[in-house]
């Protein structure tokens, strides 16, 4: 009887392995590839902004995640509803690192996420202010998946528990029909503007302790046609 | 393998916590939803220039020449029973043409709202602003949103100085038939 036991049990964390891993490295997981908006032929503007915490004016969750909020006493997220939720408000530079601007951005881990079919899934918003030019308003869905596998595994399989690299990848996967983000102006030049977005992270360092150690992030904002004449510089791309 | 996958599929990896919302119809149409904050308990940053007590502490707004009318602050929200249900920012910045006040509302189970505040209060110290996007629930959505400042009277020593409250009154597309 103790053999079939056994043999049963391993059977199980056998099987469990074996889908794990098949889960991880199944080939033919959400890689999307090109972005939409890299072969657009309209005016992009680009925002840059630094994707490590302790870079932002502030990062906030609930404390007891990975990654640590910053300031170190700035009030944390724990109440029930919102311990899955960060928010962050960061500077954000133009292409030429020039600052362009503010952003706050709100995230919430999204009850769509379904890792069976390789999506990592984040609720997410931005508000950004760019002075001189009006606020807009981005909504979004970000899939974590490849860059949990291409850069937070190796980080946990590293002895020293760290990843260093160059991973470059789009992280927006809706809501938009393209797979893009929704923007939609509020003041100023944007005012009633409805456009689309993308934003990226290009990972150079990732500690499996404490998150991102060197690593950027970029918001690229398709503009209208109406909007497209940059006066200071903004649209880049 | 089966197991691990049934498991996989039948346990949500992630599942928000709801708290019931607690809204009203207004008389015209449209649902009545009130938010409030606590001042100074569910203030999470003053982003303000030359502030001379940073919140929160340590906290180093920038120093962009740019930036210095941009006045950003971020909240906890709480719903008509106290209980906080989401996070918002509320930011204020002078142009050289316009006044903007914006708010944005995040509630993690449910989505965003992204309101313009109208720069000049209306009677009773209220400030009324249009709803311009939601995100998920909110996003077939218009309507608006009124702001004001209530000062905390009660004397108690524990209490707030007061809170910022903000009502919601949204109105659904209306559908061919």
């Amino acid at each position: 009887m103790t053999k079939y036991i056994i043999a049963l049990v391993l059977g199980l964390l056998v099987g469990t392995a074996v889908f794990a891993a098949a889960i991880i490295y199944n080939p033919f997981g959400s890689d999307r590839g090109l972005s939409p908006l890299s072969v657009t032929g309209a005016e992009v503007l680009a925002l840059n902004f630094s994707a490590v915490p302790s870079d932002a004016i502030v990062f906030t969750n609930n404390g007891e995640s990975r990654v640590r909020p910053f300031p170190e006493k700035v009030l944390q997220l724990w109440e029930a509803p919102i311990r899955l939720t960060s928010a962050m408000a960061t500077v954000l530079r133009d292409a030429r690192s020039r600052t362009a601007g503010i952003g706050v951005k709100f995230s919430s881990l999204s009850e769509q996420t379904k890792l069976l079919e390789g999506d990592a899934l984040v609720d997410s918003v931005w508000y950004v202010y760019l002075p001189g030019r009006g606020s807009l308003f981005l909504e979004q869905s970000e899939n974590y998946w490849t860059f949990l596998r291409e850069v937070g595994l190796p980080a946990y399989q590293n002895s020293s528990n760290n990843w260093k690299g160059s991973w470059l990848g789009d992280l927006t996967v809706g809501p938009g029909a393209l797979g893009t983000a929704r923007v939609t102006g509020g003041t100023g030049s944007l005012q009633g503007l409805q456009m689309e977005a993308m934003e990226s992270l290009s990972a150079r360092a990732f500690s499996a302790e404490e998150g991102p150690i060197a690593a950027d992030g970029r918001l690229l904002i398709e503009l209208p046609a109406a909007v497209d004449q940059s006066e200071d510089g903004l649209s880049v791309d | 393998m089966l197991a691990s996958a049934a498991g996989l599929y039948s346990y949500p990896v992630v599942d928000q916590h709801r708290e019931p919302s607690i809204v009203s119809v207004a008389a015209n149409g449209g649902n009545v939803e009130s938010f409030h904050i606590k001042v100074p308990m569910d203030r999470i940053m003053v982003g303000k220039p030359d502030r001379k007590k940073p919140l929160p502490v340590g906290l180093e707004w920038p120093g962009d020449q740019m930036l210095q009318n941009v006045h950003i602050e971020l909240f906890k929200i709480r719903n008509a029973r106290d209980t906080v249900i989401g996070v918002a920012a509320r930011t204020t910045a002078n142009d050289s043409s316009n006044e903007v006040i914006d708010w944005v509302l995040h509630l993690p189970a449910r989505g965003s709202v992204f309101v313009n505040m109208s720069a000049k209060p209306v009677g009773g110290g209220y400030r009324v602003g249009e709803l311009r996007a939601g995100s998920r629930e909110f996003g077939p959505l218009s309507g608006s949103m009124t702001e004001r400042w209530l000062p905390d009277t009660s004397g108690e020593d524990d209490a707030p100085q007061g809170r910022i409250e903000l009502v919601t009154t949204f109105v659904g597309v209306l559908e061919p038939l």
